[in-house]
């Protein structure tokens, strides 16, 4: 059977749990078998069963509602063991990324990141995965009797498919390791980057910091987050954790505006994994335009607020 | 302390991805490489614990002879030594099994590697030498102060950041934040001429099976021209009636 691990926060699955889960059924009608969840203080563990989970064993332990990555990783593994899984599905979350490796030691099974399709053949079993930055793809074969899979974040899609769910408590031995937690240091009124549907991101075009405001209230309209370029961020105009791009955070949204930004390659590497990407920018001859689906040749501090009003007028009409 | 930096060598940022033979293998034809960007922060950090701590930093590779150029810069850039494991980096584990196994012989405290490497971008091998050699680890590090046995790291997580307490021996996945950008350093030529004569030690691998085979690759269909419109509610329009993202 196909485990999935689904990841939640304050007891509520989150979006790429549901992805997970839609995709860990994918594979297991292909090897003609069922899904079992696996979740840590999950509040309705049941919800799992509309995209396709026949069973869940949820762990309730409340020295556990703060991420250990060696606790969580522990629990995977003994799920998967206890199940008999033949393939593990995390995704490519910070903290599936963080206990992917150590789950694939665990199980002895060989490990792929960053998939984005159902794999090609079930025997030998072949995933497509992103490299080189998205700038490519590579079909691989895992040739272990488990396999690990990473799944890349808005690749496959939440898809329904309702199943009766069988939910059962679950205990695991639990070794937290040697890290522990002293702070944990994050904003909970905004969108992240992970898992925004769409980004409004600004580079330097917008000639300094003070000029943000127009690309945080653009953001609001949108429920979107804010990123930037590069440079935006080593020049202190915008924090570290904005900066997307190769040698940044990758963005996989459905929406990405990028707003004077021109479109270096080391940019786009970070931003290809994005469904729709918008353009505005001044100088038609910016590289972003050839790898964008639509542009407005413009002086960002023009047409930005003229969308912003626009925006909002929209959604004030489809509220 | 005694810490190993692992270093990825990586086509650099700029170069054009295209394969060769069937679309079967990574075409290095005009590709420069470079020392993978996680790595070069995570070296800068390690450099810095050898100036203010009296630390010794050794660099590692699994590779064939021709990461060695790669090896030499860290080497310029201030590490004391340099190992390559004299193998092809074929598939994560075995590459951090042959890492696991020169880092449990030569006794380190601290293992530095990068979140993830901008080719495969795996972000596998860091968290399996720490399985592996049953050490602690802490992945998307930001930031890592070490006293004695006691180590302090942040962690980036999404949307925000956490502060951990740990214990050597440790390995991380290191990235952007251990320092700054403009703490990186460009080697000398002071440090191009000692590096010469530093020594760079070859391993021959020991057996480590590969668990994962890349047998081809493609890349992203090409892209249909930009839709160019000149007012704000064109655009509007089609993001939600043809695009249909809001
Ligand atoms: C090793 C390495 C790694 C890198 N990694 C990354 C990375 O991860 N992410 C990243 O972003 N970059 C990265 N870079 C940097 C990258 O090469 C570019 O330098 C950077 O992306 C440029 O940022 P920018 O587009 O904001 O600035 P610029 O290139 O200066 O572009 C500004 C744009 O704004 C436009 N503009 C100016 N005024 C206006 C206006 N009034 N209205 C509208 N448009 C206007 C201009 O036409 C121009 O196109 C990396 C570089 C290296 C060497
Ligand atoms: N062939 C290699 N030799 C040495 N270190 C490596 C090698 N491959 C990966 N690493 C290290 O592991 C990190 C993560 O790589 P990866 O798991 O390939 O994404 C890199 O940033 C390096 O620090």
């Amino acid at each position: 059977m196909v485990l999935v691990y689904t990841e939640s926060e304050g007891g509520k699955f989150k979006k790429i749990a549901h992805e997970a889960v839609s995709y860990a059924k994918g594979v297991a009608d292909m090897l003609g078998t069922g899904v079992t969840a696996v979740s840590i203080n999950a509040t309705d563990a049941s919800e799992l069963g509309t995209f396709g989970a026949s069973k869940v064993l949820n762990l309730e332990n409340d020295t556990l509602n703060n991420f250990n990555a060696e606790a969580y990783a522990g629990i995977v593994s003994e799920a998967a063991k206890a199940e008999g899984a033949q393939v593990v599905i995390l995704t490519s979350s910070a903290n599936s990324k963080f206990i992917a490796p150590l789950v694939a030691v665990n199980l002895n099974a060989g490990y792929v990141a960053n998939v984005t399709e159902l794999p090609g053949s079930a025997s030998p079993f072949t995933v497509k995965h992103s490299v080189f930055t998205n700038k490519a793809f590579a079909n691989t074969e895992i040739n272990t009797d488990v396999k690990v899979i990473g799944l890349a974040k808005n690749t496959y899609g939440v898809n329904e498919n309702p199943t009766t769910t069988e939910v059962s408590s679950f205990s695991a031995e639990i070794s937290m390791g040697g890290n522990e937690l002293v702070s944990v240091d994050k904003a909970s009124d905004k969108v992240t980057i992970a898992d925004a549907e769409i980004v409004v991101s600004a580079g330097r075009g917008m000639k300094g910091p003070e000029n943000w405001g127009l690309i945080e209230e653009l953001a609001e309209t949108l429920g979107a987050a804010t990123a930037c370029s590069k440079p935006v961020s080593d020049m202190g105009w915008r924090p570290h954790s904005e900066h997307v791009g190769q040698t940044g955070k990758p963005v996989a949204s459905n929406l990405y505006i990028a707003i004077g930004i021109s479109g270096a390659i080391q940019h786009l590497a970070g931003i290809n994994a994005s469904k729709v990407k918008v353009v505005i920018n001044n100088d038609p001859e910016a590289p972003f335009f050839k790898a964008a689906d639509y542009g407005i040749v413009g002086d960002a501090f023009e047409v930005v607020p003229q969308l912003t009003e626009k925006l909002k007028a929209f959604k004030a009409q489809n509220a | 302390m005694k810490i190993a930096v692992c270093i990825s060598h990586v086509p650099d940022t700029t170069s054009k991805i295209n394969f060769t033979d069937g679309d079967t293998k990574f075409d290095t034809n005009g590709v420069q490489f470079v020392i993978n960007p996680n790595d070069e922060f995570g070296l800068t950090r390690a450099m810095w614990f050898k100036e203010k701590q009296g630390a010794t930093v050794h660099v590692l590779n699994v590779g064939g002879p021709e990461t060695e150029p790669t090896l030499r810069k860290a080497l310029a850039i201030g590490a004391d030594e340099a190992i390559r494991v004299n193998t092809a980096a074929t598939d994560g584990f075995s590459v951090a099994k042959q890492l696991a196994n020169i880092i449990s012989e030569g006794g380190y405290d601290l293992v530095i590697a990068g979140r993830e490497s901008i080719d495969y971008n795996g972000g596998m091998v860091p968290g399996m030498i720490a399985k592996l050699n049953g050490a602690n680890f802490v992945n998307t590090c930001i930031g890592l102060e070490v006293e004695g046995y006691g180590v302090t790291a942040v962690r980036e997580i999404d949307g925000g950041k956490e502060t951990i307490k740990t214990s050597l021996p440790l390995v991380i996945g290191g990235q952007k934040g251990l320092v700054e950008e403009s703490d990186l350093r460009i080697p000398n030529m002071r440090g191009i001429m000692q590096a010469r004569s530093k020594p760079l030690h070859v391993k021959e691998p020991v057996d480590a099976n590969t668990e994962t085979k890349a047998v081809s690759f493609e890349k992203p269909a090409p892209k249909g021209a930009v839709k160019l419109v000149d007012n704000v509610n064109d655009l509007v329009n089609l993001l939600h009636n043809e695009a249909k993202v809001i």
